[in-house]
């Protein structure tokens, strides 16, 4: 079963430490920089967001590139950059709707998300699950539990007296 | 590498800017953060300096491992002398300040002299300019970041700030980076106001390259399953520091009414789960937030439940906010403690000295020492939660007798009001006690009594000591990494072997001071959290230095030392009660009213606590006046400062 990065960012509690486990796992430096994920946060709303690559169906990123060195890895179900292709115009980074391609300034080269072939270190370490790594057929229904929690919540407190029910 | 970090010295008269390497020799002998900052402003200072003057020397700090992959080293450490205490300032906020320092390549800012109007710093990889900050005279904290960021055109830039009060020289203006994180005892915001330095704000994307990358990430899994595995840690990241407030002032170990009672009767709305409903309801269910790569996430987030600031957004409350707008003044509305924490952070205040003066105050006007005249009307009674707001705005605008008197600080405010208004000043080295009440607990009242940067319970409280461990646990944990063989007892009301476990616990926290790590991630709160042995491995993947755990201790020490030298030279003395190692009167007269059973009825014992403070010294290898002997001071290798390395 392919497996997805599941983002709750509502667990997010923005302690950043998935960017450091990134860039250390993938170039034995601690550097936000270089992390494949990072965390937007809208500070005045207490509001912290993961951002990384959605590894999609149909990638911009892979369609436009002009030296076709974006494809999909079929072993672990995530798009991969052949670096011996690339020729770093960074259209890619462009195209993206979600700012999942990065670009480093210092090895001028563009990166993303790898999955960290099969085993996403940024999961291992958030410790709260705002970032987790499913099956891709529980994505969906595990939105549609959360919903139902909201629904019973706002049920709740529209008709206090019914909580019985629930119980 | 972590260790190839930069020191910058930074004359803000001249407006000049030097940055130096830090030789390994000086990192192995103070390692970082608090510890390299006490050596430097010890060498840095002359002696007797005003603490408001170009000639003060404020020192900011990142810990050795901010921004590696170590968990929880968020904290940033300013020093400077104390314009409250005129002895050590010296204060640790937790946020992003300190890694982004990192990496922008600098580990320590030695900042001289004063600018003729206000300016910020902007650090950015490796280079630091002045910058004009006319434009954010007069903001508050969260105004002034915001419109750096907007100035700067990058959101990503880390500011520690002043607000108001730092700029009108409150002597306890604290400074503040994101909306609650505060270096918030001593008065640096004060330091930097005196400067006409408005905002330190950096932005860095430079590698620290990682001594050894996958052990380090492979033993921080470990380290985070000890931290998060410890009930503490759990509770923690459910209700923040509040729960503390709660369990303790259930007990009776809360100061009430400025140290007249010792619980808050009828808290309710006030208690960490009431505080946790209104943070679910204006936030959501995950309200909990964090610094830095840490996951204990102990910070609250609320929005104002009601009141003239309804809907504003913050964080906290912590424990101190609890103390100075409910149990302190003897109030007790969930609005009047989230709007006066709110108002703290935003002047840049620290809540736990206004909070202590304002409770003063109204003891003063309770006793008619102070009366409608100094108060300008105001009905400064117990329990009166307007007046209490009211004064807050007063101190940090310092608007009105009383507001401008209080902004000063307790004793020089205590020499204005006169009478005998010093007997009810609850203070230690002219700094007020955190609203917690250490007469049914010897260790901790001896704690505050020594600490260094005056009355405080970060510098040594040796928190454990309330949970009754086994003798054999105690030893344990006391026993290493120094072999010790003396007295140890497990009951929290015992003057036994106390001594020496405020002396473990002064080193234990100088180390991770000195390291960035946050306290919550040692043996403070949780007997099973990391110390001394952990530590160095941590050093070692992420840095490659190698110490042994007795040498980590012994580099604590040393610093320790240092602080105390510093404290000496400006005149502590314990035959000034001004400057002493000693508690104020009501400790040992006055006996706790509320509570539990073990608590009602204590007091301090003058006679075992001078013994307590006697072995403490000579754990210490300090005389009888508490000054390190000339063997200790060579065994530490401090005998020759200042030494001037760097």
């Amino acid at each position: 079963m392919e497996k997805v990065l599941l983002i709750d960012y509502e667990k997010c509690t923005g302690c950043r430490l998935c960017e450091l486990v990134c860039s250390v796992v993938h170039d034995g430096v601690s550097n936000p920089e270089r992390s494949r994920i990072r965390i937007i946060k809208k500070e005045e709303e207490g509001f912290y967001i993961p951002v990384t690559c959605r590894q999609c169906e149909d990638a911009p990123c892979m369609n436009v590139c002009p030296v076709k060195a974006i494809s999909r890895d079929e072993d672990h179900d995530f798009v991969k950059i052949d670096y011996d292709l690339c020729i770093g115009c960074r259209s890619c980074v462009m195209v993206c709707p979600f700012g999942g391609m990065n670009y480093n300034p210092i090895e001028r080269k563009v990166f993303k998300c790898d999955l960290c072939g099969g085993d996403p270190q940024c999961v291992r370490f958030c410790e709260v699950k705002a970032i987790d790594f499913v099956d891709a057929d529980r994505v969906s229904l595990l939105k549609k539990r959360k919903t139902a929690d909201k629904v019973l919540i706002s049920r709740k407190e529209i008709f206090p007296s019914s909580q019985e029910v629930y119980i | 590498m972590a260790l190839n970090r930069k020191i910058a010295y930074i004359d803000l008269s001249k407006g000049s800017v030097e940055i130096r390497s830090i030789p390994l020799n000086v990192r192995k002998k103070f390692l970082g953060g608090r510890g390299l900052d006490a050596y430097l402003l010890y060498n840095h200072t002359e002696k007797g300096c005003d603490p408001l003057s170009p000639d003060n020397v404020l020192i900011v700090s990142a810990g050795l491992l901010s921004g590696t992959c170590a968990s929880a080293t968020a904290r940033t450490h300013f020093m400077a002398k104390s314009p409250l205490t005129r002895l050590i300032g010296s204060s640790n906020m937790g946020g992003f300040f300190a890694p982004e320092l990192a990496w922008a390549g600098f580990h320590h800012l030695v900042i001289k002299g004063k600018a003729k109007k206000p300016v910020f710093l902007w650090i950015h990889n490796g280079e630091i300019e002045i910058r004009d900050a006319e434009f954010l005279w007069g903001k508050t904290t969260t105004e002034t970041q915001w419109a750096i960021r907007e100035a700067l055109g990058d959101e990503e830039i880390k500011s520690a700030v002043i607000g108001p009060a730092g700029e009108n020289l409150v002597r306890y203006a604290n400074v503040i980076t994101g909306f609650k994180n505060a270096a918030g005892r001593t008065g640096m915001g004060c330091v930097m106001g005196s400067k006409n330095l408005k905002a330190i704000s950096v932005r860095g994307t430079m590698d620290i390259k990682i001594a050894h990358p996958m052990d380090a990430l492979g033993y921080n899994k470990k380290f985070i399953e000890q931290i998060t595995k410890a009930k503490v840690s759990q509770t923690q990241g459910k209700l923040g520091t509040p729960f503390i407030w709660g369990a303790t002032n259930s007990w009776g170990g809360v100061r009430t009414r400025n140290f007249q009672y010792n619980q808050l009767e009828y808290a309710d709305e006030v208690e960490p789960e009431s505080i946790d409903e209104v943070a679910t309801k204006t936030i959501g269910p995950y309200h909990m937030t964090g610094c830095f790569a840490c996951q204990v996430h102990c910070r609250g987030q609320y929005r104002i439940p009601s009141g003239p600031y309804k809907g504003v957004y913050d964080e906290g409350p912590e424990y101190t906010s609890i103390g100075a707008f409910c149990s302190e003044p003897d109030c007790r509305s969930i609005e009047t403690l989230l709007t006066g924490n709110h108002l703290v952070n935003q002047y840049g205040v620290d809540n736990l000295e206004i909070g202590s003066l304002i409770s003063w105050a109204m003891e003063l006007y309770e006793k008619g020492i102070i009366t409608d005249k100094e108060t300008e009307g105001l009905d400064l009674r117990f329990g009166n939660d307007e007046a209490l707001l009211e004064m807050v705005h007063r101190i940090c605008n310092r608007r009105g007798w009383l507001g401008n008197v209080l902004a000063d600080g307790g004793i020089p405010a205590a020499k204005k009001i006169g009478k005998d208004s010093i007997k009810y000043l609850v203070h230690v080295k002219g700094m007020q006690n955190l609203h917690s009440d250490e007469r049914p607990t010897p260790a901790l009242a001896l704690g505050i009594a020594t600490a260094t940067r005056g009355s405080d319970h970060l510098r040594s409280r040796p928190a454990i000591d309330l949970y009754h461990l086994p003798e054999p646990v105690l030893r344990k944990i006391y026993s290493n990494p120094i072999p010790y063989d003396g007295p140890l007892s497990s009951e929290h009301t015992s003057y036994e072997g106390k001594a020496w476990m405020v002396f473990w616990q002064e080193n234990c926290y100088m180390a991770v001071d000195c390291l960035g790590i946050c306290k919550y991630h040692t043996l403070f709160l949780g007997a099973t959290l990391p110390n001394f042995e952990e530590w160095t491995k941590v050093i070692y993947y992420n840095t490659g230095l190698e110490f042994t755990p007795q040498e980590l201790w012994e580099i604590a020490e040393r610093c320790y030392n240092i602080e105390r030298l510093f404290n000496l030279r400006e005149g502590q003395r314990n035959d000034d009660p001004e400057k002493c190692d000693w508690l104020v009167d009501r400790y040992f007269d006055e006996p706790c009213l509320r509570g539990a059973p073990d608590v009602i009825g204590a007091k301090i014992d003058r006679e075992r606590f001078k013994k307590m403070l006697d072995e403490y010294y000579q754990h210490h290898g300090w005389d009888e006046n508490g000054v390190p002997t000339e063997e200790t001071l060579k065994r530490l290798g401090i005998d020759n400062e200042p030494s001037h390395l760097l």
